[in-house]
């Protein structure tokens, strides 16, 4: 069994006393160097909980756990070098007037010597392909290239676990498969914990399990295909179904057999084509 | 659009005056406010006009340009000089027109405040022109660093500054786009009584305000998530380096002021 690197006991979170319950009794555990990720409809929880993992929030009943430490008020400084975060919004993160700037403002914050700052920003704008822009103030940028900043800036600190906050929902297509392709090819080398947390059910295929949230509440958790199988129930919850798992829906009511849940467009072409040949 | 964007005037270049450290810059334009005082004769002024301008000419920036930004400050200039004509009445009568005497001390005594004030302005733009407001803020924080014994919040002040100046490109972003919105619904600054454009702005600056909350917010979270908490116990990654060139800069101000010293009188 792999080492627990996250894990959530019994947690109930609210904003204020009058305030509806966020997340009612959620419990579930993250593991080493797994690519984990969690969708709901908006206002299912989801943010909550990455805020929750490194101490922007406290939990009123339960507890957090994260690399066998529990999450407490003088815990925190020690928990955010190991949960590093990318949010939403490309703008509201950049905190340098440079790129290399806002990758040290990390660095910076934990006291470390300029010469390993130095080296740790261009290996992390190289991480991310954005060496180029070392120098570049943040208007200049577009919003994949901010985004791609702040996996860097996340990355120089070397955290164990990266949180993926809706960080590519303000961005286009283009700037999305960029985002996902850098974090895959990361995680891959540096071995981290990757938690992506998005209301899109195209961005959970790379994920080895998911969590799904429904009203603050875990709804299910599973592999990315058995949760692809359950079309009509997450319809119900709210969620949009990624085009390809339509497609197969439709053609298996036109009577043909799909026996695998299709991820991708390579995944359904394969399915169709040597489907037929078996018949 | 704004990617031609320049915070303040800085004008980008490599020349002596560009590579010094701030630092030394400023020491030597809060000297040079001094000593710019001391000056009372033809030969002090002269050293210190040869000074200003061998500054000017060591930025390499193009001196129309120079001029332009000195623009407003002209009217001040000439305004002081025409005050002192009036005002003084020390020398000989040179013009009585209609009861007023126009003194030869009056045109000495304008001349010089007149120099005086137009080398102070030039050189305290040298240093807008050829220092990024960022590297200003950085040798401000340094400077500064002795308050911090007072507990004085130098370091928030820098970091306050640093954020504003990243963050005016984006406002500015933001107030183009915001302001094309409300123009596409009907709204319109170009036209009208005067009342009816400042009334105008107010669709523009309420959503303006409202983001820039937000922003700090969600800034603010974000900062907080990657480790911040204060100046304590921070390293930095943009370094102030005196170098040799900054040791000449200092002895050569040195030399200027004892000869605006040994000039004096003279």
């Amino acid at each position: 069994m792999r080492h627990k690197i996250v894990e959530f006991r019994h947690v109930s979170f609210r904003y204020g006393e009058e305030h509806p319950w966020v997340l009612k009794n959620c419990s579930f555990a993250i593991y080493e160097n797994e690519a984990i990720a969690i969708i709901g409809h908006n206002g299912s929880g989801k943010s909550t909980i990455a805020k929750l993992m490194n101490g922007l929030l406290f939990p009123q009943e339960g507890e957090i756990v994260i690399n066998g430490r529990s999450v407490t008020q003088d815990s925190i400084w020690d928990i955010r070098k190991d949960v590093g975060m990318v949010f939403q919004n490309p703008d509201n993160q950049f905190v340098g007037t440079t790129v290399q700037d806002d990758v040290a403002f990390g660095m910076e914050n934990r006291g470390i010597e300029r010469d390993e700052m130095v080296r740790r920003i261009d290996n992390t704008l190289s991480a991310v392909g954005m060496q180029e822009y070392r120098l570049t103030e943040p208007h200049k940028l577009s919003g994949g290239q901010k985004q791609r900043v702040a996996v860097a800036s996340v990355l120089a600190i070397f955290p164990q676990i990266l949180i993926l906050d809706e960080a590519t929902a303000m961005l286009d297509p283009r700037g999305r498969t960029d985002i996902m392709k850098t974090v895959t090819r990361v995680q891959d080398q540096r071995h981290l914990s990757l938690i992506t947390i998005t209301h899109d059910l195209q961005e959970v295929v790379q994920a080895e399990r998911v969590i799904v949230m429904n009203e603050g509440a875990i709804w299910d958790e599973a592999a990315p295909r058995d949760i692809f199988a359950k079309k009509a129930e997450l319809r119900r919850i709210g969620l949009d179904i990624p085009f390809v798992a339509a497609l197969s829906e439709e053609l298996r009511k036109a009577g043909i057999p799909i026996n695998r849940e299709a991820l991708n467009h390579e995944e359904l072409l394969e399915e169709l084509w040597t489907s037929h040949s078996i018949m | 659009m704004n990617n031609a964007l320049i915070i303040g005037q800085y004008v980008p270049g490599e020349s002596l005056v560009h590579r010094l450290d701030p630092r030394t810059k400023i020491t030597v334009i809060f000297f040079f406010v001094f000593i710019v005082f001391l000056a009372n004769s033809v030969i002090s002024y002269s050293v210190l006009i040869a000074f200003a301008l061998t500054s000017m000419f060591t930025t390499r920036i193009p001196i129309r340009y120079i001029l332009k930004g000195l623009m407003p400050v002209w009217f001040l200039i000439i305004f002081t000089f025409i005050l002192h004509l009036i005002v003084t009445n020390k020398g000989t009568v040179l013009i009585d027109i209609l009861g007023f005497s126009i003194y030869s001390g009056g045109v000495i005594q304008g001349f010089a405040i007149s120099i005086r004030f137009f080398l102070l302005i030039l050189i305290t733009s040298l240093l807008t022109l050829t220092t990024t407001p960022i590297e200003i803020t950085d040798a401000i924080e340094d400077m500064l660093d002795p308050l911090k014994k007072i507990r004085f919040p130098v370091h928030e002040l820098a970091l306050m500054m640093s954020i504003s100046l990243r963050f005016i490109p984006t406002l500015m972003q933001e107030t183009d786009k915001i302001s094309k919105a409300q123009a596409s619904r009907g709204v319109d600054f170009r036209t009208g009584p005067l009342k009816e454009r400042v009334k105008a702005v107010v669709p523009l600056l309420v959503p303006l305000f409202v983001s820039a909350f937000k922003r700090a917010e969600e800034l603010a979270m974000a900062m907080e998530a990657r480790g911040y908490q204060g100046g304590e116990g921070r390293t930095k990654l943009r370094e102030l380096k005196l170098g040799k060139r900054d040791l000449i800069v200092f002895i050569l101000f040195m030399i200027i002021t004892a000869a605006l010293f040994l000039t004096r009188n003279y």
